[in-house]
């Protein structure tokens, strides 16, 4: 059976000899192409710049996005992307520089890399931060390098187990795998805390000397700060083992309480949550990495530094270290020397920054120096926010979840009912509808017009419906979001059918991922004609 | 408070049906020790106050709106046309997240296996991801995916030392915890000096195509040579070099990694970028990363889905072979616009472009008292040129009159030192390229 | 108890493997309670024959939309035959687990560690208790 898609693909709408763009004729004499090296068919599309046009914007319709409503993804953290920092990108000073500039030539990059470094040290309370990793995932390896390079350091090679909760996210065990090191996994208790006895027990027993470390997630994965952390930080330092914990649920901890004084060691954080950055449809992040002084030698690198001190004080804040825009623009910049003049008088000489590699760095994880892009608009959105808003970011988005939690608790199992951090878990599942689960809700859901919470994860909660609201949507919305989540439970025990078939209303219904996974039709077939 | 909409009375409602009086109740699990510290950060500054330090920050950059510039080195100045930056630009792509859920994310869904397969036509290969970082670690996933085709038997990795000096760098931190051997890249060896290399211990072999000094070795014999040792052979491609130049998959590449940059996305000083990856059906249930595939829906409707899912990190855990998560979704989806908009013959054209420009320049720039270019081998829009002073002296001079002079070479090579690598794409007009001769001249 | 099949002349391992000996060749696959779980499987990949395996070692991989599972032998010795007709149709694991959907052949000098998998009761009682 071949039916149409929603949307031809766009070999599809193409004739031989359109094109989508128009081009400069070649104003330099042509020398002869080595024929022997020339490829003979290039089976790319051929349509116009109109048809390119509607075909993405009608594809770009099938989508739901945070722009479109409410998006209660946990762990994502699927907060509100501002657009001045979409603008801000886009700047030809940003979007038009290479990345391997000279550092006179862009010292307005390296000086945003830098505060923003010195920033999210300071919001986690760590010494030094590298900013070079491009995604959560990459952070995480980083700091696992980080932690066996630290260890073989000090003769003590043999630390290879690195303790992961069965709650953690999929990422930290296999982060662990590639990094050469094994994973020891702990049990969670009823309260979803780590169990206590199990850590003792790998801190204390016949592996203590194999303890290289521990990846905690703060507040866990199911939305709860851990009241022992101090213990479980203690319990594993006291083995020799480092403390990475998994920022990804940083935006419960902003001006709450800093990661670096609770006594861990490293942490990366997610730009693309907790600071806006957007997500783009899976990409691109930024995974930021911050380190106490015993890991600073390690961090991948390059890092930014002052390499050269300036002639007045130049720790001021950052508006007054600037010069207006009008000064230095283009070509006769150059001679100017670096723009990021002092406000102090006349004749100061403003640092130079420059990049670094840190002494034992673990290497570099990309080419050039991690996602420029997300590392502006990061700066960005913590430059709107400043010192109390970024307070309240996480106080709201805290009050959120907190709120929503209380609301569901009428219709829904919580399997923890205590106060949760900027994210809870439901159960989606009824014992008097026990046809209906948690994937049939969140598919019902998008009928009242949301994207679904995350199902099934964390793993430890059967049919878990992890709800994670952010700070920036309204009591409104929140109060719309309950709503269709009772009507649905409503739904569960009259017409348990009309869940089990949810999506009616997407552009399609429930997809066979079997006939996926056999066929694996990856590739349309024009694309193979050569 | 800038972008959380609570008014005062909403808060209060909000509390209230929590059961608290206040929202600092609800840390009440955080440590006291160690609740609520105090944040040094600068102030909160309005919206105009933000746009117009960010724009002042920008203009602190020397960038390629105000400069010439002849730069590459693997990041390229190469025209994107306006369409793809306002497609970009729809929220609808932009604020949406990994497509987990299929029935509202068709659009990124089609997109990305759109992008697959315009990265097969250009590769060769039968199968590609939905990308991962950038270049380098590309390249990095492709040498987990030989030792595991090879199953962990093998332990050598030969990489040219051709291949661009920052790549080779990740594919060492990526794979400083595993107990094997990444060799080749030390000395200066040509191609048929790593052929020789190869052995029962090989897991795979790499070369960069067009390398990073821009040229192009005969590879005619490499493939087989690879394949007799039981080993893969991995090819690092500059996608715009594809428009032109003959596919990996025509040399007998197993693997075809790469920047994915030059195809639509900006200089934006090194990231985001695009890092590709695509691969012979042979290997194509090894692949890391996310894949869209077609499939029906209920109603026998076709459409997509991520599939191959049970190979990821939050299936497979400990056992999976890359902990890849978040990708570079967004940068898919530019390379796939520019590739949708220049199509068959746009894109050809815009290789050509490049090739005679490149030429046109290493033509003018070796007739220069004191100055010679390599034209040893065939090379694509970067060549190296000998220079009569240090490039750095050159490089001032050249800012000085508005131009970004070549990379380095001695930054990474010790015996390259004056050595320029100078970058020639269809951005630089005719006028561009001889002001640069007249002023490189004028150093001789 | 669940209603899966569990044929009494195999012997089982905790990892959901069935082990038939035929003289020295031991026959290797997974039980129905496996393909029940792991449901609609749609690729397997095995070691080739001609490769050795110590007890204990994985032989293969099994995957469904929703899993991948590692297949271990319990038995050292020689691969001498794979099931190459479940790469093309995987789900015969589904439909006969103990029939067309086998998937190893592994030569042996030692059966000893045969003696100490479970037997069908003790199979069924042990997926009974998960």
């Amino acid at each position: 059976m071949t039916t149409e898609l929603l949307q031809p693909l766009i070999y599809d709408i193409g004739s031989p000899g359109r094109m989508g763009v128009n081009l400069p004729e070649c104003d330099v004499p042509k020398v002869e192409l080595p024929a022997a090296l020339m490829r003979e068919d290039l089976p790319l599309p051929e349509v116009s710049e109109v048809q390119v046009v509607r075909h993405f914007v009608k594809l770009s319709k099938l989508n739901y996005s945070i722009d479109q409503g409410l998006y209660p993804l946990g762990s994502c953290t699927m907060k509100y992307n501002p657009k001045i920092n979409e603008d801000a990108a886009r700047l030809p000073g940003f979007a038009q520089l290479h990345p391997l500039t000279d550092e006179s030539g862009s010292q307005g990059a390296l000086f945003l890399m830098r505060e923003l470094q010195k920033w999210l040290g300071e919001i986690s309370g760590f010494d030094a931060v590298s900013l070079t990793p491009a995604a959560g995932a990459q952070g995480e390896f980083a700091g696992i390098l980080m932690i066996r390079q630290y260890h073989r350091d000090r003769g003590e090679g043999q630390r290879d187990l690195i303790l992961v909760p069965n709650s953690a996210h999929g990422t930290n065990p296999a982060t662990v795998t590639m990094a050469g090191m094994h994973v020891h996994e702990l049990p969670s208790n009823d309260r979803g805390n780590v169990d206590m006895d199990a850590l003792h027990a790998a801190c204390e027993g016949e592996l203590r000397d194999r303890i290289a470390g521990m990846m905690v997630t703060v507040p866990s994965t199911l939305g709860l700060f851990e009241s022992t952390i101090l213990e479980v930080i203690a319990t594993v330092h006291d083995a020799g083992g480092l403390m990475y914990m998994d920022g990804a649920n940083m935006n419960a901890l902003m001006a709450a309480v800093k990661p670096g004084e609770l006594g861990f060691d490293v942490m990366h954080y997610n730009l693309h949550k907790t600071f806006s950055t957007p997500h783009g449809g899976g990409g691109p992040g930024s995974g930021a990495v911050g380190v106490n002084d015993k890991l600073a030698p390690y961090l991948p690198g390059p890092i930014v530094e002052i390499v050269e001190e300036g002639a007045a004080d130049t720790e001021e804040p950052v508006g007054a270290t600037l010069e207006s825009p009008e000064h230095g623009r283009g070509m006769t910049r150059a001679s100017q020397g670096s723009p990021l003049q002092t406000s102090a008088g006349e004749g100061d000489r403003p640092p130079l920054y420059g990049f670094v590699m840190p002494e034992k760095s673990i290497g570099r994880l990309k080419a050039f120096h991690g996602n420029f892009g997300m590392h502006l608009r990061a700066f960005a959105y913590i430059r709107v926010y400043g010192d109390s808003g970024i307070r309240d970011v996480t106080r709201y988005a805290v009050l959120n979840a907190n709120y929503l939690r209380a609301k569901l608790m009428r219709t829904y199992k919580v399997p923890y009912p205590r106060y949760c951090g900027h994210e809870f878990v439901l159960e989606g599942h009824f014992e008097d509808a026990a046809d209906v689960h948690a994937l049939d809700i969140s598919k019902r859901l998008m009928d009242y017009g949301f994207h679904p919470p995350t199902n099934y994860f964390p793993l430890i909660v059967p049919e878990a419906l992890l709800i994670e609201p952010t700070e920036t949507e309204t009591k409104v919305d929140l109060d719309e979001f309950v709503e269709a989540m009772e009507r649905i439970a409503e739904e569960a025990r009259r017409d348990p059918e009309l869940l089990r078939n949810a999506p009616h209303t997407a552009p399609v219904r429930r997809l066979d991922e079997v006939r996926a996974a056999k066929e694996l039709v990856l590739c349309c077939a024009p694309a193979l004609s050569r | 408070m800038s972008y959380i909409p609570h008014t005062p009375f909403e808060t209060q409602q909000m509390l209230v049906e929590i059961g608290v009086a206040t929202i600092d109740e609800l840390f009440e699990a955080v440590p006291a020790t160690h609740r609520f510290p105090k944040l040094d950060l600068p102030p909160p500054m309005s919206e105009m106050e933000v746009a117009a330090e960010m724009l002042a920050i920008s203009e602190a950059n020397d960038h390629a709106q105000d400069f010439a510039i002849f730069r590459g080195a693997g990041a390229y100045h190469h025209f994107i046309p306006s369409v793809v930056n306002h497609m970009l630009l729809r929220g609808e792509f932009y604020t949406a997240y990994t497509p987990y859920q299929p029935e509202i994310s068709q659009g990124t869904l089609q997109a990305t296996y759109e992008y697959q397969s315009m990265m097969c036509a250009l590769t060769g290969m039968d199968a590609a991801n939905a990308s991962h970082y950038d270049g380098a670690t590309s390249l990095a996933e492709a040498i987990t995916v030989a030792l595991e085709a090879t199953r962990h038997r093998r332990k050598k990795v030969i990489l040219s030392h051709a291949i661009h000096p920052h790549y080779r760098e990740v594919a060492r931190t990526y794979h400083q915890g595993r107990d094997i051997r990444i060799i080749g890249d030390r000395g200066r060896g040509e191609v048929v000096d790593l052929m020789e290399m190869l052995d029962e211990n090989t897991a795979m072999l790499a070369v960069q195509y067009p390398d990073f000094f821009g040229q192009i070795d005969d590879l005619s014999t490499l493939a087989d040579a690879v394949h007799d040792a039981g080993a893969l052979l991995v090819m690092v491609a500059n996608p715009m070099a594809l428009s032109i130049f003959k596919s990996p998959g025509e040399l007998g590449a197993d693997i075809v990694v790469g920047e994915g940059q030059p195809m639509g996305v900006p200089l934006g000083y090194g990231g985001p970028y695009l890092g590709y990856f695509a691969i012979r059906q042979k290997y194509v249930r090894r692949i890391a990363g996310r894949i869209i595939g077609e499939t029906l829906d209920a109603d026998g409707k076709r459409a997509f889905v991520m599939t191959l899912r049970p190979r990821e990190q939050d299936i497979k855990r400990e056992r999976a072979t890359s902990n890849i998560c978040t990708n570079q979704g967004l940068m898919a989806l530019s390379a796939s616009v520019y590739m949708a908009l220049m199509g068959k013959n746009g894109l050809r054209h815009v290789g050509e472009l490049n090739y005679h420009k490149a030429h046109y320049a290493a033509n003018e720039i070796n007739r220069l008292d004191g100055y010679s270019v390599d034209m040893s081998k065939p090379f694509f829009n970067e060549f190296v040129v000998a220079c009569p002073r240090p490039i750095a002296r050159i490089n001032e001079a050249l800012l000085a009159e508005g131009i970004i002079g070549g990379y380095d070479l001695g930054a990474h090579y010790y015996h390259l030192t004056d050595r320029m690598l100078l970058c020639v794409t269809e951005m630089n007009a005719k006028e561009e390229i001889d002001r640069l001769v007249e002023i490189l001249g004028g150093l001789g | 108890m669940g209603d899966w099949k569990t044929p009494a002349n195999l012997k089982y391992a905790e990892t959901d493997e069935w082990f038939a000996a035929d003289g020295a060749v031991v026959t290797i696959g997974i039980t129905d309670y496996a393909q029940d779980q792991l449901n609609d499987i749609v690729y397997v990949e095995f070691r080739d024959a001609g490769e050795e395996l110590d007890a204990g070692d994985s032989f293969g991989e099994v995957e469904s939309v929703k899993a991948a599972s590692e297949l271990y032998s319990a038995v050292a010795g020689e691969i001498i035959e794979v099931n190459s007709a479940l790469e093309d149709a995987p789900e015969t694991v589904n439909a006969d687990p103990f029939g067309a959907g086998w998937m190893v052949k592994v030569r042996t000098s030692d059966l000893a560690p045969l003696g100490g998998l479970m037997d069908a009761a003790a199979y069924d009682a042990y997926c009974d208790s998960r």
